[in-house]
This record gives C-alpha cells, sequence and structure tokens, in this order.
C-alpha cells in the first residue's frame, strides 16, 4: 500500500470510524471509501443483546423493586411505631397518652418519626436497584460492539443519532440502553421519518420529556382533573429533532402539536405484568378534534394524527438541512463545507430520508476528505479509540462509564436534551482530564501494549514524526503510550 | 477500558489462602536456618543519573565535568560526604544516616548488561534478568522465590510475591503467584509528562499546547490547599506537586513494608517509581532530581518504620536500568548513559560502604566518550543478594534467574 494509501485508510478510520486498532486498516484497504460503505450493509444489530431486557422488561423489573421497596419501607415503619408504643411506660393512664404519641402529638414525637423513617429508608435500601446493573450491561455491550467493530462507521451512526435524539439515564437509567438498541439501532440506516416515529413513540422518550401524563384540556381526564398540557416534547421535537431552532415555527404551532401528541404514554406497569412500560396511546388523555399544525389541519383521530404530524416534520426540507448540518459538523468539520451539506441535504430530499444513502453522500463526497484533520474527537470517541488501539476489546462498565463521566460525557447522560456539543470548544478545556485518563490507562496496560508497535502494525507510521521521537525517547512505556494516546494524531480527526 | 481509575481503589488481590499457610512464605532454605529474610527491589523507571545522586567529589575531574551542577561539599546546600571520595545528594539525609550506621551501601558506576540506550529494552534487561532484551513473561526475582521453595517447584498452596502499583513491575511476574495492592493514591501524569506534552504541542498543535500550558500554570498558581482555589479541590485538575509525589512513594513503600513484614505475608516485593529521565533541567542539587531523590529517601523511612521489627532481616535493593551522560546537555539536563548506582539499604546489610572500581571521569575513561563506564556488573550485587539472603544457590543463579551469568560471580559480604 502507498503512504497516501496508508494516510487515507487512517484518515477514514479517525473520522468516520471507531479509531484504528489491529488488523483495521487490512479491513479498510485500498478503498476506504467502498470499506465505508461496505459496513453499512452489514447487520448493526447486537447478537449478544439477547441476553439483555426489553425497555418494558426493565422497566417492569424496576417498577416491582420500587413496589417491594415501599412495602419494605411502610412494614418497617409500623414494626418501629410498635416498638416505640411498647417501649412507653404502662402505668394506668398511660395507653391513651402513648396512642396520642403515636399520633404524633406528644412532646417526643420528632424523635420517634425519625427513628420510623430510619427504619423505613434502611429497610428500602436492602431492595436493590436494579436499573444500574441494567445500565451497566447495556454499557458494556454498547462499548464493546465499538471495540470489535472493524472500522465502526455504523457505530458511530449509531452513537451519532443517539445523541440527535437523547434521552438521559440519570431520569430513566433503567431503559436507556434498551431505547438505543430499539428506537436507534434498529433504524439508524433506514429512512429517518421511521426513526423519528420510533423515537418519538418510545416509552423512554415519552418519558425523558415528560408526556406520559400530559392531558389535553377538553380530553376526558383533563375535565375531570386540575392537571393538563406538557408542551416539552412537542417543542423538543420540532425544534431539536426535525426542523431546527427558527424555522418558522410559532408557539401556537408546540401547542398544538402538544395536543396532538396527549395520550402517547406507556401501559403502567402495576396492573400489567405483561406489557406494562410499552408504548400504548390512551384515548382518556387525548385532546380531542383536529389541531393545525404549520398551516396544516390534522384530522385524524387517536395516535395517527401524532403520526401524520411526525410524517409531515420528517419530510420538511428544514429537516434535511438540519440533519445534514449536524452529520456533517459531527463527522467533517465543526464548520463544515457548504457543497458538503448541500449534497447531503439533496440526498435527504430526494430519497425521502434514506439515511443510508445520505451517509453514503458524505463519504463519498472529496469535501468530506480535505484538510487535516482538525476536528476535536469527543471524550467518548477519544477513549474508545485509544483502548481500540491496544486491541483490547472486553471492558469493565463501572469503569469506562466512570471515565465517561469524569470526561464530561457521561454514557446516555447529557445535560439537555439538545445532546452533547459537536463543536471543539466545548470539549477542548477537557485536555488536562484526558491526560490524567490517559496516563491512567497506560500505566494499566503498560506491560502488554508495545507503543512502536502500535505506530507500526495500527497505524502504519502515519503518525507525525515529533510524536515518534516524543515515544522513542519516553522514560516508559507507560509514558510512552500517554504521549501517543494524548498526541494531537490521537486527539483530532 | 481503562479509562478511569479515578475513583481511588484499594485493591488487594490474594491469590491462595496466604494466612493458613505461613510458613510457604518463607525462602526453605533460609527457615531451615532460622531466619525470615525479606527483599524489596525498587525499580527507578527512566534512568537514574547516578553522578547526581552520589557524586565523586573526590575526583579531579568531577568538577570540570559539570561545572556549577556539580554537586560538591561546600555547595548550597552542602552534598553529605560518604567517604573521602564520595558524597550522597543532600535530598537524601535518611540514607545518609543510614549509611552512618551500616545500614546502607552504595555500588556506583555499575551496570546491567545492556549497553544500548532504549529505556523500554534497559527496562526489560534489568528485570527479566536474561541478557538482552525482548519478550520474557518472568523476572529474575519471581525465578529466585521459585528456586528458594520446594527445590524450585510452586507450593501451590501459596507462595507468592508482592507487586505494589497497578501494573506489577516485570522483575516480580512469573509462575510464582504474585499479590498486588494499588495505592490509594494515584499518580496522575507526572510534571515531566506534562512538559514532555507540551513540548510535542508545541510543535504539532499550538491551540492544544495553549490549554495544556493554561492548565500547567493554573496548577502552579493556585493548586496548593487552602488558597481558595476552586480548582484545588480536584486532583484530577492539578499536575502532581512534588508534596504529591513524596505522599504516593511513601505510600507505596510503606504499604509494601507493612506487608512483607506481616508474619503470613510474601516475603519478596517489587515496585517501581517512574521520573527519573532528566533530559532537561535536571536540578540536582535543588530541581527536579533533587525533589525526586528526596521523594525516595522519605520513602527509605516509610519502609524502615513500617518493616518495625523484622528490619533487622530486611534488604532493599533499589535500582534503575542504565545511567546518564556524565555531561551536562544544551538544556540543563543529561541524556541517556551506561554507569549509574544502585542503593541497598536494610537492617541486614553489611554497609557503610560505596562499592565501586571507579573508572575516572577523563574523556578517555568515559564509556564512549559520553558515559560513566560501567565496572560492576550489577548482576554481581543482585545474585550476591540473592544467594547470601535469600539462599538462593549458585548454580539456579547462573542458569535460571540469570541466564547466561556463569562468569558473573555473585558479590559476597553484602549481608551480614
Amino acid at each position: 500500500m502507498s503512504n497516501s494509501a496508508k494516510a487515507e485508510a487512517v484518515l477514514a478510520l479517525h473520522r468516520f470510524g471507531m479509531g484504528p486498532r489491529p488488523g483495521s486498516l487490512a479491513a479498510v484497504g485500498t478503498d476506504p471509501r467502498g470499506a465505508l460503505i461496505a459496513e453499512l450493509d452489514r447487520p448493526l444489530a447486537l447478537s449478544a443483546a439477547a441476553s439483555l431486557p426489553t425497555s418494558a422488561k426493565a422497566y417492569r423489573t424496576v417498577a416491582d423493586a420500587n413496589a417491594r421497596r415501599a412495602a419494605r419501607a411502610k412494614q418497617a415503619q409500623q414494626q418501629a411505631k410498635k416498638q416505640q408504643v411498647a417501649a412507653v411506660p404502662t402505668a394506668p393512664g398511660d395507653q391513651a397518652q402513648a396512642q396520642a404519641q403515636t399520633e404524633g402529638q406528644a412532646p417526643a414525637q420528632g424523635q420517634e418519626k425519625d427513628a420510623a423513617e430510619m427504619a423505613a429508608k434502611q429497610a428500602a435500601d436492602a431492595v436493590p436497584d436494579p436499573g444500574r446493573p441494567i445500565y451497566l450491561q447495556e454499557a458494556k455491550l454498547r462499548t464493546e460492539a465499538a471495540l470489535a467493530a472493524d472500522i465502526g462507521f455504523a457505530e458511530r451512526l449509531v452513537w451519532f443519532w443517539s445523541n440527535h435524539f437523547c434521552i438521559s439515564a440519570y431520569k430513566i437509567q433503567s431503559m436507556s440502553g434498551a431505547y438505543e438498541r430499539e428506537a436507534i439501532r434498529a433504524n439508524a440506516l433506514g429512512h429517518f421519518v421511521d426513526l423519528l416515529l420510533a423515537v418519538e413513540g418510545h416509552p423512554a422518550m415519552l418519558f425523558y420529556l415528560d408526556n406520559l401524563g400530559s392531558m389535553g384540556a377538553n380530553s376526558i381526564a383533563g375535565i375531570n382533573r386540575s392537571r393538563g398540557l406538557n408542551e416539552n416534547i412537542a417543542r423538543e421535537i420540532i425544534e431539536l429533532h426535525t426542523l431546527g431552532v427558527r424555522t418558522g415555527y410559532t408557539q401556537d404551532d408546540v401547542i398544538s402539536f402538544a395536543n396532538v401528541l396527549t395520550g402517547w404514554t406507556l401501559v403502567p406497569p402495576g396492573d400489567n405484568p405483561e406489557h406494562g412500560g410499552e408504548f400504548t396511546f390512551n384515548p382518556r388523555l387525548h385532546e380531542p378534534g383536529g389541531q393545525t399544525v404549520l398551516g396544516k389541519r390534522y384530522e385524524q383521530e387517536d395516535a395517527e394524527q401524532g403520526r401524520a404530524v411526525l410524517r409531515d416534520l420528517a419530510a420538511h426540507p428544514a429537516t434535511a438541512t438540519h440533519v445534514a448540518t449536524k452529520l456533517a459538523r459531527h463527522f467533517v468539520a465543526d464548520e463544515p463545507p457548504p457543497p458538503l451539506v448541500e449534497q447531503m441535504a439533496k440526498t435527504f430530499r430526494d430519497t425521502e430520508g434514506d439515511l443510508k444513502q445520505v451517509a453514503i453522500t458524505m463519504v463519498s463526497s472529496d469535501d468530506a476528505w480535505r484538510g487535516s484533520p482538525s476536528k476535536l474527537k469527543r471524550p467518548s470517541e477519544w477513549g474508545v479509540g485509544m483502548v481500540r488501539a491496544t486491541g483490547i476489546t472486553v471492558v469493565d462498565p463501572t469503569r469506562f462509564t466512570a471515565g465517561q463521566e469524569l470526561l464530561g460525557e457521561g454514557l446516555w447522560r447529557p445535560s439537555a436534551p439538545k445532546g452533547y456539543p459537536d463543536d471543539e470548544a466545548s470539549w477542548i478545556d477537557g485536555i488536562g482530564r484526558r491526560l490524567d485518563i490517559a496516563n491512567n490507562f497506560a500505566e494499566r496496560v503498560a506491560a502488554t501494549a508495545d507503543p512502536q508497535g502500535i505506530i507500526e502494525d495500527v497505524f502504519a507510521s502515519q503518525i507525525a514524526p515529533e510524536v515518534k521521537q516524543a515515544v522513542g525517547r519516553a522514560e516508559s512505556r507507560q509514558q510512552a503510550l500517554a504521549l501517543l494516546f494524548m498526541s494531537a494524531d490521537f486527539q483530532r480527526r | 477500558m481503562g479509562f478511569d481509575n479515578h475513583l481511588p481503589t484499594r485493591r488487594e488481590l490474594l491469590v491462595g489462602s496466604g494466612a493458613l499457610f505461613a510458613w510457604s512464605q518463607m525462602p526453605r532454605i533460609a527457615r531451615a536456618e532460622g531466619r525470615d529474610p525479606r527483599l524489596l527491589v525498587v525499580v527507578l523507571r527512566g534512568a537514574l543519573d547516578g553522578l547526581g545522586a552520589v557524586a565523586p567529589v573526590g575526583d579531579p575531574d568531577w568538577v570540570g565535568l559539570r561545572g556549577d551542577r556539580a554537586l560538591v561539599l561546600d555547595g548550597k546546600p552542602p552534598a553529605l560526604p560518604l567517604d573521602s571520595f564520595f558524597a550522597l545528594n543532600p535530598a537524601m539525609p535518611n540514607l545518609h544516616r543510614l549509611y552512618k550506621t551500616g545500614k546502607a551501601a552504595i555500588v556506583h558506576a555499575a551496570a546491567t548488561p545492556y549497553r544500548e540506550r532504549s529505556h523500554f529494552d534497559g527496562q526489560d534487561v534489568l528485570e527479566s534478568g536474561f541478557t538482552k532484551p525482548g519478550a520474557t513473561a518472568s523476572g529474575w526475582l519471581n525465578r529466585a522465590l521459585l528456586a528458594t521453595e520446594s527445590g524450585g517447584r510452586v507450593d501451590p498452596r501459596g507462595s507468592r510475591a508482592l507487586g505494589i502499583g497497578s501494573v506489577t513491575p516485570l522483575v516480580v511476574r512469573g509462575s510464582a503467584p504474585v499479590m498486588t495492592w494499588v495505592p490509594q493514591k494515584l499518580l496522575p501524569a507526572s510534571e515531566d509528562t506534562q512538559n514532555r506534552l507540551l513540548d510535542l504541542y508545541q510543535h504539532t498543535d499550538p491551540k492544544l499546547a495553549t490549554v495544556l500550558q493554561a492548565r500547567m500554570k493554573l496548577a502552579s498558581l493556585g493548586g496548593a490547599p487552602g488558597t481558595g482555589d476552586p480548582m484545588s479541590d480536584d486532583p484530577t485538575l492539578m499536575p502532581p506537586g512534588i508534596a504529591r509525589v513524596r505522599a504516593y512513594f511513601a505510600e507505596a513503600a510503606g504499604t509494601a513494608a507493612r506487608y512483607l513484614a506481616k508474619p503470613d505475608g510474601p516475603r519478596v516485593g517489587a515496585m517501581g517509581f517512574v521520573g527519573w529521565d532528566t533530559h532537561i533541567a535536571e536540578g540536582a542539587a535543588s530541581g527536579q532530581l533533587y525533589n525526586l531523590l528526596g521523594a525516595l529517601d522519605g520513602a527509605f523511612a516509610a519502609i524502615e518504620s513500617n518493616m518495625g521489627e523484622v528490619w533487622g532481616e530486611t534488604v532493599v535493593a533499589v535500582v534503575t536500568e542504565f545511567g546518564r551522560t556524565a555531561r551536562i546537555n544544551g538544556t540543563q539536563g543529561t541524556d541517556h548513559g551506561t554507569g549509574t548506582v544502585a542503593f541497598l539499604i536494610g537492617g541486614a546489610l553489611t554497609g557503610g560502604r560505596v562499592i565501586a572500581d571507579w573508572p575516572g571521569l577523563k574523556s578517555a575513561q568515559l564509556f564512549e566518550d559520553r558515559d560513566l563506564k560501567p565496572t560492576t556488573d550489577l548482576r554481581a550485587v543482585l545474585k550476591g543478594l540473592l544467594r547470601d539472603h535469600l539462599r538462593v544457590e549458585e548454580k539456579v543463579l547462573a542458569d535460571a534467574v540469570f541466564p547466561g551469568s556463569a562468569d558473573v560471580k555473585p558479590m559476597g559480604g553484602l549481608v551480614g
């Protein structure tokens, strides 16, 4: 392979894949664009995911644990109160006083109440939270898929869409991994409209953006209750997921769309051990009648009304531009070349949002390959790239997710529905933390990872001479690896 | 992956069921004599400047060689006299005290058989015990431990070695089981690593250089506790000041000693300290090297005090992969060289002397006209310790522990 072919192969791995790993250069071969496109034809599903619960099952598991916790807490609290009653001196007439104490009228009530609450809390804590282990298993599977991928272009697309349509594990931990598998991974290379329908109808998203209890003012539930409409999901779908901010929609559009989406909720887990946690349309919450969104009247009944609006949003030209811009910004440059964005938006429009075709347009365009690597990798990409370079394919998810957290990009934990940012300014100040992480990782792998071997075999020596020199002169393998992982060649793509 | 470990972990992975088989920890022959010797090996990674640690103040060419960077008896601070010829770096008062009481010895102008100048290869030779670098799965200390047990067979019930650090040093790896302990204080990237990275960025990526430099400056301004700097609470944002390095060295070494001191604990152990590759602004008399040697001196004190009653049966061997150039380079540092020092401390030593066949410092006396010429084979020293302290047989030392070293005679009289 010529030097320029090697350089393009390495660039392909950094820019569009998960970074070079042993054997990945051979996988790219002499036709990087063709290899990237070929990877999109392989199945994206995670075969090992069969052992993981569906989002609904995960949700039910947590709900069950919560119910057990509440029951234990109640029991413990009652027991603590009984003991207090028994401990009260039993002089004649004290019975009434003891009774009064338990009802909270005696002077010592505060203390006793605390004791009962503490007992309740202890009893509750004895029931472990099943959400955390599920999250960790999901994290392990997802990370190992990224480590094992030959190139990782398809995995990068999953990550991209997962961030575009983010939810937060802070709010809905048990479902966070299953959400990505069920809604994102299953549709990341399909048509945008199917991805959008899967995402917005997923219980995790409805939970995350507060739609579960949203009800129309004139719905059956709304008439009887003081609660009402929640606009959150409607606004974020328009502003973040489809058209983009400042694309001409109004507050009235948001309210109408929110009304359209009333009734999109999930089956309560308590009364349905088989389907609890699954999506359902609840007509009792739904605002009856037609709605006007972006100038178009929607008269459909039930959930079809919302689906119709989502289909139109997916087909809107502003959505094509918004999606093309974000994709190009993520993969190519903070300020992507306008012709590239336009080519991708055109493909989106011409193919009814075929996301595989949009991805192919991107990697087929010379504009996506020009220029020296200026894009600063996000912490997650950098971290996975570092592990890949050493050939390690198995991770400890506790450690891995803690590291991502420390670097400010906790897995499935962005601080807002906008997801993690995709520009250098947001991440460059974290370089110091990356150094500590790199140093630490280097210490742990120094016994088995050979820095020179990584440069020659994994990177085909496509790395700045200054880096080679610094690695060669390092005082230990650990230091050599830390410098390599921290080099601009490793940080930028 | 590995990125993590910022949640400080304190783990102890015990192999086998230690406490029940305390006797098996003790080298077999020594046990028969009623002794219970301990041996700790400390590897200084990066190549220690032996001349900056132990200066030949009596050599007429010394000051000419290093100029105002030379350690001298009337320097500021003054070097600590060892004998009429050598003086110790002033950062090491503990070592000086041990030396004066016969519990420390220094070997000078020593080297492994390795004659190139690559750190990795040099460390491979130093720790593997082989004459050439290359892949080896075991270190000489582990193989020596095997030799002391049951005629070379590993006692499955738990003969074991101790490794300190999240990576077990090669010297102690091998088929005899190793228990490892990871210090609670994880050492973030050293100042040296940060400086090298900064230099790399300055040549390749000015933006990253600016950010890294700002971080280093911030840490040096506001890193001290109690300054009210919000950053000071977050250890991950600070490069380690020397105080943190000292704390790390002392904790790691002190813990190793505590384990070795236990009646049912391991009897041999190894650990590594990084940071000795002083290419720029070496600062032997005040600065980088002075600070590191001070931290090492603190580690010696921690070992002595934590060994407690068994200090008298203890030997600590402090070794490095090679030395540094005899002359100062263009950036007030020293480059990779050959001959250097080894420190031996411990209550079992017959110390109080500098062991050296001094080669001299004139140009023609230097190795390749640049390095202190090695005149003592480090393997002779180590073989002497293993034979006389742990009672490993000479033939085993020559064949299995340091293969191909039959003509390197064990140095006698190191332990009493």
